[in-house]
């Protein structure tokens, strides 16, 4: 394999991985302030991909277009709205089932994913369809040989990165971060310290479902089509990362991200090459078959849970 | 009279379940659609006036005070509503089904209903049995009865390759390792083109000792459904499973595992081997789905990967769920309600999981223990738990 190929597998790589991170640390943040799974995430985001997907046929409709504005239009529109999902169902779903075991929580938001799911496929415009995503950024590319550098995907890995890094910032530099962090380390104390208790959840539900329906978009943007089935599959791929890289910690999900993208592609390269005839549609079993058996090994991931620094 | 109306007697039980089988039997009957809506209302209406007037407790006391005669009532109804169709496929497909899948769901309760193992890939189990008759039956010899013990086998087999990392995780590690692999699971055959790819397979029809399930049954001038045969087949191995479900949760064996859900750490304090209790249930769940799985290839002759996605893993669990986790009663009143309500409803079979999910959340949050709340072990016929400052209402409700 020559240089040029194998340095794309690492850029699409990269990109997924952006991607499988983004929703990740949205794991990563229900997980480090309330100890749960909030296994609708991955519905989560595939609404707000549709979101985005509405938002844009409606800027057409009232003659907004150009990329760029529709593009911010779309992203406001879909994070804030996926925010505000976020947080009702923190509100009406999680909450409320704080004292109830943990399974049964992880059960109701796996139901309200199949609820969101088959809401979209039923109630959206055929939304059983597979649904053609607008290009909307510039298609500029720089070929180095047989690696083509496209603009687009830059531009999309430098928004996933500067999302990261932004949601990294507030979470340990600002004074609401702060909060966050003490409500993941001890919600009594962080109560009898003048926190609001129910607040701080709650934004954190907004915050990191507003990540989700970026990592929509981003999915969107990346392979131009959405389908409503999409978030069952990222979802899953994105709690995987999440306890690979050790529940409750933030870089821990960010190298898990990268470490399944990286996973499939070497699944996606490798196979073929080792067992002639194999297809690469196998790299998802591959995936999934590592991170059991390496939850098998390191039960808790590699950065190992600590109770003193969850988030 | 007056004693036919006591808790010690059988009658309010034996009465109930020809009251259920007369249901039963009309509502696979019935054809238009406002008949089967008519149906359903009529019988949440009646459940709800009966409960009223405190019938459904004493029923549910004689049924416990009566096991024996009230099991063979059961058998009898199934077999009744069974006789009821001989000659049509369709009603008793779904009575089939929904035997089997009660076998499946047994399975899962074991699971997690006694034991706490999460198991968010009942349907990639279920599907392993399938394959395996497939395969086996479809390309060797090998005698049916066999194939069937091989479909429970395999099924256990590949599960205990989940064993490790199951016991080595807890709580939402254990659930993401059932999910990755019924996820595995389905793109592995949607991929394997020897497994016969997204397109699935044939598979012949069972024949035991040379009896051809697969052929309608010929008695003088009356012919009978091949389905008949399945749907005595599915109950016999139900009866087996039911029974050994049961006799488990009774013995020492259950309330091991009891101990193994509730606290682990007490149990191992106590001398309980907590591995050994939880790869007992894993294994034991995987192979009932299995078998289940593997009869029900058979019966419908046609395997494909689409049959065993996570919707329907996820549709397995909110059955167990409905029915009152640990509560074998319960979720077969909960599997006959979920699988046949869609067939008989068709404007409700397009929305169908979305309704599911929604109940299972409201379920869960308003009604966690299920439609038919597990009771506690009843050891001594008639003994009633002392009422700890609860209302007399309530303890009589405790028996039950």
């Amino acid at each position: 394999m020559d240089l040029g190929l194998l340095s794309q597998y690492v850029f699409n790589g990269l990109m997924l991985g952006m991607i499988y991170a983004m929703v990740a640390v949205g794991f990563t943040l229900f997980f480090g302030v309330l100890d749960v799974i909030k296994f609708s995430h991955g519905d989560v985001l595939m609404v707000g991909a549709f979101t985005g997907l509405a938002t844009y046929l409606g800027l057409q409709a009232i003659g907004v277009d150009s990329p760029l504005a529709q593009l911010l239009v779309m992203a406001l529109v879909a994070t804030l709205a996926m925010a505000l999902l976020g947080a009702l169902i923190a509100k009406y779903l999680v909450l409320p089932l704080r004292l109830a075991p943990p399974l049964n929580t992880l059960l109701l938001t796996l139901m309200l994913g199949s609820v969101l799911r088959e809401a979209v496929r039923l109630f959206y415009p055929q939304g059983s369809n597979p649904k053609p995503f607008p290009r909307l950024l510039p298609d500029d590319f720089i070929g180095f040989g047989s690696f083509t550098l496209r603009a687009d995907s830059m531009i999309l890995l430098l928004g996933g990165f500067a999302a990261i890094a932004v949601v990294h910032l507030v979470i340990t530099r600002t004074k609401l971060g702060l909060a966050i962090r003490a409500v993941a380390q001890d919600a009594e104390t962080a109560r009898i310290m003048g926190i609001n208790f129910e607040f701080i959840v709650l934004l954190t539900f907004a915050i990191g479902s507003g990540m989700a329906a970026l990592g929509g978009l981003m999915n969107g943007l990346y392979y131009n089509e959405i389908n409503f089935g999409i978030g069952l599959l990222l979802g899953v791929i994105g709690f995987s990362a999440a306890v690979l890289g050790g529940l409750g910690n933030i870089y821990g999900a960010i190298l898990g991200g990268f470490v399944f993208s990286a996973l499939q592609s070497i699944g996606a390269v490798s196979l073929p090459a080792l067992f002639p005839g194999t297809s690469t549609a196998y790299k998802d079993v591959f995936a999934f078959a590592v991170v059991i058996v390496f939850m098998a090994w390191r039960p808790t991931g590699l950065i190992a849970e600590k109770k003193s620094e969850r988030v | 009279m007056k004693r036919f109306f006591q808790a010690q007697s059988a009658f309010p039980a034996l009465a109930s379940m020809a009251a259920v089988t007369v249901f039963c039997g009309l509502f696979l009957h019935a054809e238009s659609q406002t008949a089967v809506m008519g149906l359903t209302i009529g019988a949440v209406v009646a459940l709800f006036l009966l409960a009223r007037a405190g019938w459904n407790a004493l029923a549910a006391a004689s049924f416990a005070g009566h096991g024996r005669s009230a099991h063979t009532a059961v058998l009898l109804g199934v077999l009744l509503i069974a006789a009821a169709f001989y000659d049509q496929h369709f009603p008793l497909l779904m009575l089939a089904s929904v035997l089997l899948y009660v076998v499946v769901c047994l399975g899962l309760n074991l699971q997690f209903g006694y034991a706490g193992v999460v198991n968010f890939a009942g349907a990639a189990f279920f599907g392993i049995g399938c394959y395996t008759s497939a395969v086996l039956a479809g390309h060797t010899p090998l005698p049916h009865a066999l194939v069937v013990v091989a479909g429970g086998l395999m099924a256990a087999g590949i599960g205990s390759l989940l064993i490790l990392p199951v016991l080595r995780t807890h709580g939402h590690y254990a659930a993401l390792i059932t999910i990755a692999f019924g996820i595995l699971f389905r793109v592995f055959l949607e991929v394997n083109d020897t497994l016969g790819g997204p397109q699935g397979m044939k598979v012949p029809g069972m024949e035991i000792l040379g009896w051809k399930l697969n052929d309608n049954l010929q008695f003088g001038d009356v012919e009978l459904s091949f389905y008949v045969n399945y749907v005595v087949l599915s109950l016999a191995l139900l009866a087996v499973a039911f029974m050994l479900v049961r006799r488990l949760e009774r013995s020492w064996i259950g309330l091991n595992l009891d101990a193994v859900r509730l606290d682990e750490i007490a149990c191992a304090a106590f001398g309980i081997n907590v591995a050994r209790w939880k790869i007992a249930a894993f294994t034991l769940g995987n192979f009932l789905a299995g078998m289940a799985g593997s009869i029900y290839a058979m019966m419908t002759g046609f395997v494909a990967p689409n049959s065993f996605t996570f919707g329907d893993s996820l549709i397995l669990v909110s059955i167990v769920i409905l029915g009152g986790i640990g509560n074998p009663w319960g979720l077969a009143v909960a599997t006959a309600i979920v699988l046949i309500l869609p067939e008989k409803l068709q404007f409700i079979q397009e929305y169908r999981l979305l309704l599911y999910a929604a109940l299972v959340i409201l379920i869960l949050l308003f009604k966690p223990d299920g439609l038919l709340p597990r009771q506690v072990r009843n050891y001594l016929p008639g003994w009633k738990p002392r009422p700890r400052g609860e209302s007399p209402a309530r303890s009589a409700k405790a028996v039950q």
